[in-house]
């Protein structure tokens, strides 16, 4: 996804959402999946259009966790923090991890190619720690399973 | 042509379903056997997925948990003929783990394509909502009352009489929400209807809307689930081009449509009023109630909003009548409560059952003890807001009111399995850590309250005043139990007195435990 914002293709996706009944979230939902962050720039753009305050578009875009103002790495690697993935380890499995690539929770390594995040359960809780590269879900999750994955997204 | 199952799940999926599929493909072109793969949903025995069975003259034969590499053995064994092998399960429906349940809600789970509308109505789809269209929307309504269904999202709230308010209430349109913010840690019932079986939810809303007088249904999904949500779309999609929703649903002059939209990664607006601030754009912040959502809801118009597996009983119901539903269960929890093992168990997955088993019959038989092989420590009901029960509470039967009575929840029916190497206290904290990451801010106790706590235990844990600052944790987990205006602030402080009252033992210094 190119990291660049657009104002026209931005008001594309506004216009095409308009006819919704609350548009905001999908048209945020949108612009991740067409720029990959929310520009600061669109805010007063939506505001226009949806007859809402600037403070009131920003209020929501900074309300929700998936909502991020900045573009993220080339991956982003959400792993799993709730109880049923720290009853099988998940904490330490994510610590070696966050060590391997020198990040904090919500960091990007150095060279761009990986954000990694925090989420608080996918829905795999039989099976954990688990966690989601990208779209790829991943079970029974440990350390080196987890480095596995992000050396083959590397090289690939 | 052989049919061989795979599942579509994102469990069998995260372990390496679709790798699964590609190489019984592959294997059978290479050695010209003829078969076709179909992708089902999860029979839910989550410790034998990727769980792959074959359809043979007697019967459906499962072999698991099964792995990339084990396909050219399953060739050579013969599985296409239900041959011998050492991940053979043999027919699924005799496997314990599923021959203990009842599975009125997950009764095709597993069985069938999801997104086979065929494979829908094979199974008993539809009969639910043919029979509401021809009852009409008064005695749809008691129907569901006298089912004695509650709604299974937490609350437990009489979904009959949820009902009833939308439908007696005036207005120029109503609408029907499912609440699909599923962000309890250990649950995953919800996500396994939208994947596993979508058809039942878009029956069991349309038998709503057809009962409350309401065209319009949102079904509001987390964003954590892509899976589901990719899913649920496409299901949408083949029911509209069948007449199953759209202008005129199914023949019966009733419209009623059902758009899905996607949440953005907060746990509050699981909480019904925070779920329809979002809906409308705003931050999912918790309203005041009254008004009820049942009068003012959505957009201020009636609505109902109900948990997925709520609705996902509807059909159910509707089909087989009230009763049969209703002779399930125990005292005024009715019904079968989907079951959501999880966390350090060794027989994790989805168990439907009536009411009132003990939670150590749940944790210990069915479960099968934690999956390390350790003792059970802890166990977590009803998620992140849920209190610890210490195995000297086994004996508490799985119902509404003995949870409560217990200083617990059921929640929705996820239930976290702890061995002993636990450390309650650092549990506790995450309890406040995770408030106040989700803290919507609305309300002081869960917005200050929360991150107070945090900074309470970290003394504890640093050693500071240890029993003083235990005291004030107390005092600070009675604050936000009363004062919060949602679940979120206000259930908090269930974990960490829980943890407190049961393990004090950990409320210690780590250095101290560690001299110890």
């Amino acid at each position: 996804m190119p990291a660049v914002f657009d104002v026209q293709r931005a008001q594309e996706i506004i216009d095409a959402h308009l006819a919704l009944e609350g548009p905001l979230l999908p048209i945020l939902h949108a612009f991740i999946e067409e720029f990959g962050f929310v520009d600061d720039a669109a805010v007063p753009q939506i505001a226009t259009a949806l007859n809402l305050s600037r403070a009131e578009v920003h209020g929501v875009v900074t309300f929700y966790h998936d909502f991020r103002r900045e573009p993220a790495g080339k991956h982003v690697l959400k792993i799993c923090r709730a109880e049923a993935c720290q009853a099988r380890g998940s904490e330490s499995v994510a610590r070696h991890c966050l060590a391997d690539l020198g990040v904090d929770w919500h960091g990007t390594t150095q060279d761009g190619a990986i954000t990694v995040e925090p989420v608080y359960c996918l829905g795999l809780c039989a099976n954990g720690p688990s966690a989601l590269f990208d779209e790829e879900p991943i079970a029974a999750l440990t350390a080196d399973k987890l480095l596995g994955v992000i050396e083959e997204a590397e090289s690939a | 042509m052989t049919r061989v199952f795979v599942p579509r799940d994102v469990v069998a999926l995260a372990l390496g379903a679709e790798k699964i599929a590609a190489a019984i493909a592959a294997t059978a072109k290479a050695r010209g056997a003829d078969v076709a793969i179909v992708r089902n949903g999860s029979r839910g025995m989550f410790f034998l997925e990727p769980l792959i069975e074959v359809e043979t003259p007697a019967g459906r034969i499962a072999y698991g948990p099964v792995s990339p590499k084990d396909v050219a053995s399953l060739f050579d064994a013969g599985f296409l003929n239900g041959g011998t092998h050492a991940l053979r399960i043999g027919k699924p429906e005799d496997h314990p783990y599923l021959k203990r349940q009842t599975r009125l809600t997950f009764a095709r789970c597993g069985i069938t394509d999801p997104l086979s509308l065929e494979d829908y109505a094979a199974h008993e789809g539809w009969l639910g909502l043919k029979r509401a269209i021809e009852i009409g929307g008064a005695a749809i309504i008691d129907e569901i009352t006298k089912s004695g269904l509650r709604g299974r999202g937490g609350a437990g709230f009489p979904t009959g009489i949820k009902w009833k308010t939308v439908a007696d209430t005036k207005a120029d349109r109503k609408y029907v929400v499912c609440n699909c913010d599923e962000g309890d840690s250990g649950t995953f019932a919800d996500r396994m209807v939208i994947e596993d079986d979508p058809y039942m939810l878009i029956e069991g809303m349309t038998i709503c809307g057809l009962a409350v007088g309401a065209t319009k249904g949102y079904v509001y999904c987390r964003s954590e689930y892509p899976h589901g949500i990719k899913a649920f779309n496409e299901a949408l999609g083949h029911a509209r081009a069948a007449g199953y929703l759209g202008k005129d649903v199914l023949g019966s002059g009733h419209a009623f449509d059902i758009e899905m939209r996607v949440g953005a990664g907060a746990y509050v607006c699981g909480e019904e009023t925070a779920l329809l601030e979002s809906l409308e754009g705003r931050r999912g912040m918790v309203r005041a109630k009254p008004p009820l959502p049942a009068i003012h809801g959505l957009f201020q118009r009636p609505t109902v909003i109900n948990n997925v597996l709520s609705f996902a009983a509807a059909p159910f119901i509707l089909a087989h009548g009230a009763k049969a539903y209703a002779d399930f269960g125990m005292g005024r929890s009715r019904g079968t409560m989907p079951l959501q093992l999880a966390g350090n168990i060794r027989y994790g997955g989805l168990f439907e059952t009536a009411f009132g088993l003990t939670l150590g019959e749940i944790v210990e038989d069915i479960g099968g003890g934690t999956a390390s092989g350790r003792p059970v420590r802890a166990v977590q009901c009803g998620g992140p807001l849920g209190a610890y029960f210490p195995p000297a509470l086994f004996d508490t039967p799985f119902d509404y009111e003995a949870f409560a009575a217990k200083d617990g929840l059921i929640g929705h029916g996820g239930i976290v399995v702890f061995d002993d190497t636990v450390d309650m206290l650092t549990m506790a904290r995450f309890a406040m850590e995770f408030c106040a990451i989700e803290s919507c801010g609305k309300c002081t106790p869960c917005r200050i309250g929360s991150t107070r706590g945090q900074e309470v235990i970290d003394k504890i844990l640093a050693g500071t005043n240890v029993d003083a600052n235990i005291r004030l944790l107390e005092d600070l987990c009675q604050t936000m139990k009363f004062g919060s205006l949602c679940a979120l602030g206000g259930f908090a402080p269930y974990p960490v007195l829980s943890a407190l009252r049961h393990y004090p033992e950990d409320f210690k210094p780590h250095a101290v435990i560690a001299a110890e």
